[in-house]
C-alpha cells in the first residue's frame, strides 16, 4: 500500500543489536482528587521501554492507560515512583547536545517538562488537534520550527505520502488524512519516542489501517519507540509487545512473536 | 420554584462573571451618563423655571442713559406689555478693608417699598433695607463669601466720585446674576466683583437721577410679540440714550446657563450612543461564543421538545440579566453623578436652590435604551440558536476553513513564522470582528482624551487672551466717555508706565438678513496692550478705514472680507453707517467689532473721545496706582484681569477634575470591557489549539504570543486610531459648544494624547495578565479527549 519513501535522516535509528533503554518505571502511582473522592488511576506500575520497540498499551475504559501515557510524555505528574527517562544514556551527550539533561520525569519542573516534550517526545491524539489555521505543512513546521534537531516538514510528510497535501488546511483534509498530517508533525522532530493515544479512534478501520501502517512505518524507518494506547484487542497484533492494563495495574504483558501487518487487521 | 433552565442561567452567570462585570461595566457607564446628563439637565432647567417665575424674572432689559419718570407711563401702554419697572444702575469702585487688589461692583437701586416688581431677590440672610436710610445694602452672596462679609459688616464705595461707607443689611441672590460676571470680563470673579442693592432715593440722587431712571425691565402678556417690543422700546428710548433693549435670550446669565444647559443636551445624546454601541457589540461576540459552546445541549433541549422561542428566550434571558446588572448599578451611579454634578453647578452658578428631579420618564428610557440595545446586539446570535435544527446542533462545528491571508500572498509569508501565522489568518478570518474591537478600543481612547482635552483648551484661550491679546495690567472705564486729553492725567500716575485709550461704542451690526447687538471698540492703530491676532496668532495692523470683527461674529453674520457691513451705533442719534470688513481678528472670548480710534471718533463726529484707557503699570507699584484711580471721580471702575484668571482657575479646577475623573473612568471601563471580553473569547475560541501547542512543547510564553500578540496588535492599531478619534470628538465638542460668549480652542496637548493611550495600554496589560494566568492552568490532558 505505501510507496517507497525518500532517504531520511536520523539521529535515533537504534544501533547495532542490544537496545537500550528508553523508560525504566519503577512503582508508579497515581491518585486524582476528584470531587473529593480519591481516584487511584495508576497503583504501581513497574515496566521498561527499549529503544525501537513498537508497543501497544491495552485496556478498557478506566484501566489507566491514558493517564501512564499522560506521564511518559511529561503531560501529567505522579503521585509516587519514578519515571527514568534513558537511565542508560551517557549524561554528556546531552549536556554536548546542549540540551536540558531530564533524568527522572517524576523530579522534573514544569519548564523541564516543557522542554522535554519539545525535544524527545512526539504525540499524536484521538482527535488529531491540528491546528485549522496553519496548513499541513505548516502545522509540522510548528514543531521544526522550535525542535532541536529537525527533519524538514515535506519529508516527514512525504512519510505519511501527502506531499500533494502540503498546502491543503485541515478543514479540507479527511479524517485519515489529518491523523497522518499528525503523525508527521509528530516525527518530524526525531523524537525518542512516540506516543499514540487512540490514534484510530475516531476513524473507520479502513482509515484506520492506513493511518497504522504510517505510524509503523515511521517506527521502522525511523526506529523510535512507539507507544500506542488503545481499548481495540485486533491492533495490538502489530505490536513487540503488547502490555495489558486492568485496575491501574499491569495485569499481562504479552510478546507477539510474529506480527500482523496492518493491512491484515479487520475490525 | 426556579425553572432548570433558570438555575442554568444563573450558574452560568457566575462561571462568566468576570466577563459579565466587564460588559456590566460598560452599560453601567452609558446608564449612568444617560441619566446622569439628563437628570442635571433636568434638574438645572427646573430649578431654572422655578427661580424666574416666582422671583418674576424680566423678559425685557432696557439700559439706556437717563430718561424721566413720566416715560415709564407710556412704555407701559405699549401693547404687550405686562408689568414695568425703573431702577437706577451704577457701576461703582468698591472698598474692602484688608483686600487691596481693585473690586468693582454694580449698584441697583430698590424701590421704596424695599422689594422691587421684577427681578425679585432671594434673601439668604440678614435682612431687607431700611428704605429711609442712604447707607444700607444688600450684597449678593457670592461676592459677600468671598470676602466674609457678613449682615452688619460694612464696606466702602465710592458713589459718582465720593466714597461712601455702606452697611451690609443682608446677603441675596438674583435671577438676574445666575452667572455674576463683570462687564468685559472672561470669567466670574467674586472677590473682585460684586452686585449691590440700595434705597433708589439716596442713589438716585447720588447721580442725579432723582424723579429718572436709567435702567427698565418689563415682562410680557402672553399674546406679546417680544421683537415688535424690543422695537418699540428702543424707539421710545432713544430721545434719552437709549443703548438697545433685549430679550432674556440675550441675557449675559440666563446665556450663560442656556449654553450649559445645550453642553448637557450634547453630552447627553453623544455619550451614552458610543456606551450602548460598544455594549451592544460585546454582549453579541460573548453570546454568540456561549452558542456556539453550547451547540450540543441547544440540541438536546430542543430534542427533549423545548421550542425554539424557549431556546431563543434562554439565551435573550442571559443577556438580558447582564443588562439588568448594568442597569440597576448605571441607575445607581447616574443618579448619584447628577446629584454631584448639579451641586456643582448649584456652587458654580448662583443659585438660590436646586430642584433636584430624577424623572420616572428618564429611568424608563434609559431602561428602555439598554434593553433594546442587548436585543439588538444578541438577535443574531440568538436566532442562530433557535433556529438550528438539533441533528445539526449535536454534531461538533467542522474545523474552521482558514486561508492564507493577503499579506502572505503579496510573497511575505517567509517573514513569518507560524506562530505569527496564526494570529495574522485569525485575524483576517474574524475581521469583521476584529474591526469592531479595535474600534471600540478607539472609542474608549478618545472619550479618555476628552477630560483632558477641557483643561488644555482653557489654559490655551487664557494664554492667547491674556499673554498675547490682552497685555494690560489695569483697565480704567470712565463713567462717560472723555476727551482723549484726560489720557496724561492717567500717564503721569506715579507706576504708570504706559496708556492707551480706546472708545467703545454699542451697535447692531448688519449684512444681509444676519443682525448682531455687540460694541465696537476703537483702540490705536498700533496698539501694544490690545492687539489682534491673526489665526497664526500673530499680531494683526488695524487698518486706517474700515473694521475688522471677530472672526466668530463674522461667521455669525455671513459676511466676507470685502463686503460692506451695516453698522448702527446705539447710542445719541443712532446714526447708521456702511463700512468695509477689512479682516477678521481670532479671538476666544466675547465677539466686538474693531476701528481705529480716530475713525471712530470722526465716524462718531466726535472730538478725539474715549471710554476708557488701558495702563501697563510698575508690577511692584499696581497697587498704588490702582488707589490713586480710585479716587478719581470721573473713573467709574477699575478692572484687573489677571487675578481674575487665577481666581477663575480655582473655581474651575472642581468642575474639571470632576468632568476628568468621570471621563476617565468610563473610558477605562469601556476599554477593560472590550479588551478582556475579546480575550476571554479568543482564548475560549483558540484553548484547544493553544493547549495543543502546549502540549508539543510550547512554553507558556510562547503560547501567549499567540493570544497577546493579537492583542497587541488591535490595541496598536487602535491607539493612534483612537486618538484621531477623540481629536475628532474633541473638535466635535469644541464645535457644539462654541458660542459667541465664547469659542473652546482645539488644542490637545501631548500629554492629553499620551494619558489617554497609557489608560488603553494600562487595560491591555491588565487584560494580559489574567488571561497569562489562565494559559498557564491550561489543562492539557482535557484537550486531547475532547473534539472541540
Amino acid at each position: 500500500m505505501l510507496q517507497p519513501v525518500p532517504e531520511v535522516k536520523s539521529s535515533r535509528r537504534p544501533q547495532g543489536g542490544a537496545s537500550s533503554v528508553v523508560f525504566d518505571v519503577q512503582g508508579l502511582t497515581r491518585v486524582y482528587q476528584a470531587g473529593g473522592v480519591a481516584v487511584h488511576a495508576l497503583r504501581g506500575v513497574d515496566l521498561k521501554l527499549r529503544d525501537g520497540e513498537f508497543v501497544v498499551l491495552l485496556g478498557a475504559s478506566g484501566s489507566g492507560k491514558s493517564t501512564l501515557l499522560n506521564i511518559l510524555g511529561g503531560l501529567d505528574t505522579a503521585s509516587s515512583g519514578k519515571v527514568l527517562y534513558r537511565p542508560t544514556a551517557p549524561r554528556h551527550q546531552a549536556t554536548a547536545s546542549q540540551q536540558p539533561v531530564i533524568y527522572d520525569l517524576t523530579q522534573a519542573t514544569e519548564r523541564e517538562l516543557t522542554d522535554y516534550r519539545r525535544h524527545h517526545v512526539g504525540f499524536v491524539f484521538q482527535f488529531y488537534n491540528l491546528i485549522p489555521s496553519l496548513t499541513a505543512r505548516e502545522n509540522i513546521a510548528v514543531v521544526t520550527e522550535i525542535a532541536w534537531q529537525p527533519m524538514r516538514p515535506e519529508e516527514a510528510l512525504a512519510l505519511v505520502n501527502l506531499t500533494d497535501r502540503q498546502n491543503h488546511f485541515p478543514a479540507q483534509l479527511s479524517g485519515g488524512e489529518q491523523q497522518r498530517v499528525a503523525i508527521a508533525r509528530a516525527v518530524a522532530k526525531n523524537p525518542a519516542v512516540l506516543l499514540c493515544d487512540e490514534p484510530t479512534g475516531a476513524l473507520d478501520s479502513k482509515t484506520g489501517i492506513v493511518v497504522l501502517e504510517a505510524l509503523l512505518r515511521a517506527n521502522q524507518l525511523l526506529g523510535t519507540t512507539t507507544v500506542v494506547i488503545t481499548h481495540n484487542v485486533t491492533i495490538a497484533q502489530i505490536a513487540d509487545r503488547v502490555i495489558h492494563l486492568v485496575d491501574g495495574k499491569i495485569s499481562q504483558v504479552s510478546v507477539n512473536e510474529t506480527r500482523c501487518s496492518p493491512a491484515e487487521l479487520h475490525w | 420554584m426556579v425553572q432548570a433552565l433558570d438555575k442554568k442561567l444563573m450558574r452560568e452567570l457566575w462561571q462568566m462573571r468576570a466577563q459579565v462585570l466587564a460588559i456590566g461595566l460598560v452599560i453601567v457607564g452609558g446608564v449612568g451618563v444617560f441619566i446622569m446628563s439628563l437628570t442635571t439637565l433636568d434638574s438645572l432647567y427646573t430649578t431654572q423655571e422655578n427661580y424666574y417665575r416666582e422671583h418674576h424674572f424680566a423678559e425685557i432689559f432696557a439700559p439706556l442713559k437717563r430718561a424721566p419718570a413720566a416715560l415709564l407711563e407710556q412704555i407701559k401702554r405699549l401693547p404687550g406689555v405686562d408689568k414695568v419697572e425703573d431702577r437706577v444702575v451704577a457701576y461703582v469702585n468698591l472698598d474692602i478693608d484688608g483686600y487691596t487688589d481693585p473690586v468693582s461692583g454694580h449698584l441697583l437701586s430698590l424701590p421704596a417699598t424695599g422689594k422691587s416688581l421684577l427681578n425679585q431677590l432671594y434673601l439668604r440672610a440678614g435682612s431687607g433695607i431700611d428704605s429711609s436710610r442712604d447707607d444700607q445694602v444688600l450684597v449678593s452672596e457670592e461676592f459677600a463669601l468671598a470676602h466674609r462679609l457678613n449682615p452688619g459688616d460694612t464696606l466702602g464705595a465710592t458713589i459718582n466720585g465720593r466714597r461712601k461707607q455702606l452697611q451690609i443689611a443682608g446677603l441675596v441672590l438674583s435671577p438676574e446674576f445666575i452667572y455674576q460676571i463683570a462687564p468685559g470680563a472672561m470669567f466670574p470673579d467674586y472677590e473682585r466683583y460684586g452686585v449691590l442693592w440700595m434705597a433708589r432715593q439716596p442713589l438716585a440722587a447720588a447721580y442725579g437721577m432723582t424723579g429718572a431712571f436709567n435702567d427698565v425691565s418689563l415682562t410680557l402678556t402672553r399674546d406679546a410679540n417680544l421683537q415688535d417690543l424690543i422695537d418699540q422700546i428702543d424707539v421710545l428710548l432713544k430721545p434719552y440714550g437709549g443703548r438697545g433693549s433685549y430679550g432674556r435670550k440675550d441675557q449675559l446669565s440666563n446665556r450663560f446657563l442656556t449654553e450649559e444647559l445645550n453642553q448637557q443636551r450634547t453630552i447627553a445624546t453623544i455619550f451614552p450612543l458610543i456606551f450602548f454601541g460598544v455594549a451592544a457589540f460585546l454582549l453579541n461576540v460573548v453570546i454568540s461564543r456561549l452558542i456556539s459552546l453550547q451547540g450540543e445541549q441547544i440540541a438536546a433541549l430542543k430534542a427533549f421538545g423545548y421550542s425554539d422561542l424557549a431556546v431563543a428566550g434562554h439565551y435573550s434571558k442571559l443577556a438580558l440579566a447582564i443588562t439588568i446588572l448594568g442597569i440597576i448599578a448605571g441607575i445607581g451611579v447616574g443618579v448619584w453623578m447628577a446629584y454631584g454634578l448639579s451641586h456643582i453647578y448649584m456652587e458654580f452658578y448662583s443659585l438660590p436652590f436646586m430642584i433636584f428631579r430624577l424623572q420616572p420618564a428618564v429611568v424608563v428610557a434609559a431602561i428602555g435604551v439598554s434593553v433594546s440595545v442587548t436585543l439588538i446586539g444578541t438577535l443574531y446570535a440568538v436566532n442562530k440558536a433557535a433556529s438550528l435544527p438539533p441533528a445539526e446542533a449535536m454534531r461538533p462545528e467542522p474545523p474552521a476553513l482558514y486561508r492564507k491571508t493577503l499579506v502572505e500572498k503579496l510573497g511575505l509569508e517567509r517573514w513569518f513564522n507560524s506562530s505569527t501565522r496564526m494570529i495574522l489568518r485569525h485575524l483576517e478570518r474574524n475581521l469583521l470582528k476584529a474591526a469592531l474591537t479595535t474600534l471600540g478600543i478607539s472609542l474608549a481612547c478618545g472619550i479618555m482624551m476628552l477630560g483632558g482635552f477641557q483643561r488644555g483648551a482653557i489654559d490655551h484661550m487664557v494664554w492667547v487672551q491674556f499673554q498675547l491679546s490682552q497685555r494690560e495690567n489695569l483697565q480704567a472705564l470712565f463713567t462717560d466717555p472723555t476727551s482723549a486729553k484726560s489720557l496724561h492725567s492717567l500717564a503721569s500716575l506715579e507706576g504708570v508706565e504706559y496708556v492707551e485709550g480706546f472708545r467703545v461704542v454699542p451697535v447692531e451690526l448688519r449684512f444681509e438678513h444676519h443682525r448682531y447687538r455687540t460694541v465696537v471698540q476703537g483702540i490705536e492703530p498700533r496698539s501694544d496692550l490690545l492687539r489682534l491676532l491673526d489665526t497664526e496668532l500673530m499680531p494683526i495692523k488695524l487698518p486706517t478705514s474700515g473694521i475688522v470683527l471677530t472672526d466668530y461674529l463674522a461667521s455669525l453674520l455671513k459676511i466676507r472680507p470685502g463686503e460692506q457691513l451695516e453698522l448702527e451705533i446705539l447710542e445719541g442719534n443712532r446714526p447708521i453707517f456702511k463700512v468695509p470688513l477689512m479682516s477678521t481678528a481670532k479671538q476666544y472670548v466675547g465677539v466686538s467689532g474693531y476701528m481705529q480710534l480716530d475713525a471712530l471718533n470722526q465716524l462718531l463726529r466726535e472730538a478725539p473721545t474715549i471710554s476708557g484707557a488701558l495702563l501697563k503699570v510698575d508690577e511692584g507699584k499696581q497697587w498704588e496706582v490702582y488707589a490713586h484711580l480710585k479716587q478719581m471721580p470721573r473713573i467709574a471702575g477699575v478692572v484687573e484681569q489677571q487675578s481674575a484668571v487665577a481666581a477663575f482657575y480655582a473655581t474651575l479646577a472642581e468642575t474639571v477634575l470632576f468632568f476628568t475623573f468621570v471621563t476617565s473612568l468610563l473610558g477605562g471601563s469601556i476599554a477593560f470591557g472590550v479588551v478582556y471580553n475579546s480575550m476571554r473569547i479568543a482564548l475560549s475560541e483558540r484553548h484547544r489549539d493553544l493547549a495543543s501547542l502546549r502540549v508539543l512543547g510550547y512554553q507558556v510564553s510562547e503560547v501567549a504570543y499567540i493570544l497577546l500578540g493579537e492583542l497587541l496588535l488591535l490595541v496598536l492599531l487602535a491607539v493612534p486610531l483612537g486618538l484621531w478619534i477623540g481629536y475628532g470628538l474633541c473638535a466635535f465638542l469644541a464645535h457644539q459648544f462654541s458660542t459667541d460668549l465664547y469659542r473652546i480652542p482645539l488644542v490637545l496637548e501631548p500629554s492629553v494624547y499620551a494619558f489617554a493611550a497609557a489608560v488603553v495600554l494600562a487595560s491591555a496589560a491588565l487584560s494580559s495578565l489574567v488571561i497569562w494566568r489562565h494559559l498557564r492552568h491550561l489543562n492539557l490532558v482535557s484537550v486531547l479527549k475532547t473534539r472541540e
